[in-house]
């Protein structure tokens, strides 16, 4: 389980824009081994989602450009990756399950054509037995009546279901890792609780990777070995599940664990005014020389605002990117 | 009546009669909302909670007059707001406002962030047109915003600051009860804190009233004092905030609470959760007797012959169940929600 399936390296992502040339993604450094579920959080604008399209090799082009660093694929860097490798690759070794399953699934195919689509570019195998495998994968999501809804379009679906086609066609070809782009967020919490608990049987026995990107702390919890926190476009924290919920170690952490209210089963639950993140992600082009959560930070100071706080390890695996932290390595 | 309730809901139903499929089928009807009833305290915050297709917006929305009401009353203090017509219901209209789900779509683009502030006042006919400009200036004040954005348009706002221009606009006409129909789901979460502790604070200063609409448990649990859980256009249980979380009793609200993923709640450490399968069924065709009982993971033969009325379990607790005891108590809790 130790063991690295994909590195991502300093990379770097910017976009063409009116105000000029931003940073999407700055030196973004992190690993995800084998069998393990990677959680990445942040507000909408943090950069989780170009996290993701940049290792599928999907960067809206001619806008957006990966101008530095590597992504290591077993071994194989994919920012060098031809265009058709890289075709080989998806929906292969590497799936995808995104936000909107309205909107990510063909209206004129039916679900079993386009499940048995991705088997057949992918797998040297007939007509007959790629149905066979979507068939499968259709029981395997829990679709009742499989067999028959096979031949059933998208519309006929509902969003929990549409979602769950989803995830069958991204697990079809038995992918080492899939990513999940806020998977849950147009669904009901009974039908995340079914996506969510489908996920992890799938992990289970088939040690797929996952990358679950949310911002959603309770999702977290339940779901994730690893967290990474971005802001901004970077890395703030990293660190084991338990350390980033029980010790957060960036003030952007802290705030996002405390401005949500937590359901609270039994008590009464005393009511006190809820955290808040003042202001909201600043526009990247505006970002200033400084960390760049420093304007919303409570605990920003003098030094903060001019110098970009450096990574520092805070114990073995959890590391966290604030000035607070170097202040407290220096003392000791 | 109790003077005390500023809105009674009584045995309210929305249906939607549906398209023909040719000129001699029957008609068919979408039950939307099948007979609701409950009321509310003023002062106080009534939150409406269930999964999509449950009904609750249909609620709020017949509650606002804005959907037509099949059968049923909705009482504002003692005026009779389900039967006002015309210019009637246009005065009571300054009582009841809303704050709708999506701060993209509910504010006009053409339309300057002050005129929009002020269009209730226009259309109810409050004040004239220097009093309503002071009143919006106070109103920008209130909810956070500065007065030299009031000529800006919406597109020049984030997402937290249009729903803060909602929240004016709702306040505008002094109502005494408001509407919320998800006013928090479609923004940021740290944004979703400045909104809540803004509706909390403007509650606290004007004593205003909510009817509170959500599928966020946890905003629910931190905002309202009553809660009521629909399914399927009937509320299946309605208690305070203390007993709902505290010592829930329908298996719907069990299913509920257990599907939120929380922290401190480690998938890892072997927690299962109590699972119901599949999506709701068609409110065109409800299921026979109770109409959870087609997902119910107790559902006994009586719940799927008999429809369970909603009854008074324990104190300010009421709960449509089969399966709940006279005296509150339930065969099957689970042992962890």
């Amino acid at each position: 389980m130790s063991e690295a399936l994909l590195e991502v390296s300093r990379l770097q992502v910017e976009f063409d824009t009116f105000s000029g040339r931003v940073r999407v993604l700055d030196n973004l450094d992190f690993s995800l081994l084998r069998g393990e579920t990677l959680c990445i959080v942040g507000e909408s604008g943090c950069g989780k989602s170009m996290t993701a399209l940049a290792i599928m090799g999907l960067v809206p082009s001619p806008t957006g450009h990966i101008t530095g660093g590597n992504i290591l694929f077993e071994g194989e860097d994919l920012v060098r990756a031809t265009e058709s490798r890289l075709r080989s690759l998806r929906g292969d070794r590497i799936s995808m399950i995104f936000q909107e399953p309205m909107t990510s699934l063909n209206p004129v195919f039916t679900v079993g054509e386009q499940i048995a689509e991705a088997v057949r570019l992918h797998q040297n195998v007939g007509a007959r037995a790629a149905r066979a495998r979507a068939a499968e994968m259709l029981r395997a999501v829990r679709i009742p009546e499989a067999d028959k809804r096979i031949d059933e379009y998208p519309h006929q679906f509902s969003g929990g279901m549409r979602q769950r086609v989803m995830v069958a066609m991204a697990l079809a070809c038995e992918p080492n890792i899939l990513i999940a782009d806020e998977p849950t967020t147009a669904l009901d919490v009974t039908v995340q609780a079914q996506i969510f608990d489908l996920l992890e049987e799938l992990r289970e026995r088939k040690s797929t990777s996952i990358i679950l990107i949310t911002h959603d702390m309770g999702a977290v919890a339940e779901m994730a070995d690893r967290v990474i926190v971005m802001y901004a476009g970077r890395k703030v924290e990293e660190g084991p599940v338990e350390d980033i919920l029980e010790r957060p170690a960036h003030p952007y952490t802290e705030g996002l664990l405390a401005c949500r209210p937590v359901l609270q089963l039994g008590a009464a639950g005393a009511r006190a005014k809820l955290a808040e993140i003042p202001g909201v992600v600043p526009p990247l082009h505006m970002l200033g020389a400084g960390c760049s959560f420093a304007p919303r930070c409570p605990k920003a100071q003098q030094r903060c605002r001019l110098e970009a706080p450096p990574t520092v390890a805070v114990s073995d695996a959890h590391s966290s990117a604030c000035w607070l932290r170097v202040a407290e390595k220096d003392a000791a | 009546m109790n003077a005390d309730n500023l809105l009674t809901v009584d045995g309210m139903e929305v249906h939607f009669p549906l398209l023909r499929p040719h000129l001699w089928a029957a008609q068919r009807v979408l039950r939307a909302v099948d007979g609701i009833s409950f009321t509310v305290r003023r002062g106080s915050t009534f939150g409406i909670v269930g999964e999509s297709g449950s009904g609750k917006t249909t609620a709020a929305l017949a509650v606002m007059r804005l959907v037509d009401i099949t059968r049923g009353r909705v009482m504002l203090d003692a005026d009779e707001l389900s039967a006002l017509q015309g210019e009637a219901l246009r005065r009571a209209r300054r009582r009841v406002q809303i704050i709708f789900q999506d701060p993209y779509a509910s504010l006009n683009p053409r339309d300057r962030a002050s005129d929009i502030v002020a269009e209730p006042m226009r259309l109810t006919g409050v004040g004239t047109e220097a009093e309503r400009r002071e009143r919006v200036r106070e109103l920008f004040a209130q909810v956070g915003l500065r007065a030299d954005q009031m000529p800006l348009f919406p597109h020049q706002f984030s997402g937290g600051q249009r729903q803060r221009i909602g929240i004016a606009r709702a306040l505008a006409t002094r109502p005494e009860l408001v509407v919320c129909d998800e006013p928090v789901s479609a923004l940021d979460v740290a944004i979703q804190a400045q909104i809540v502790n803004l509706l909390r604070q403007l509650q606290a200063e004007y004593g205003l009233t909510y009817l509170f609409i959500s599928h966020d448990l946890g905003v629910v649990q931190y905002l309202c004092d009553e809660i009521a859980v629909m399914y399927l256009g009937q509320i299946v249980e309605r208690a305070s905030r203390a007993a709902l979380f505290g010592d829930p009793l329908h298996p719907y609200t069990w299913a509920l609470l257990s599907s939120v993923p929380r922290v401190g709640r480690r998938r890892r450490s072997g927690f299962r959760r109590l699972q119901i399968e599949g999506d709701p069924p068609s409110p065109i065709d409800p299921p026979r007797g109770c109409r959870f009982s087609s997902r119910c993971p107790y559902a006994e033969q009586r719940c799927r012959d008999e429809e369970p009325p909603l009854r008074l379990a324990a104190q300010e607790h009421w709960v449509a169940c089969h399966l709940v005891r006279g005296d509150g108590g339930v065969p099957h809790r689970p042992p962890e929600l």
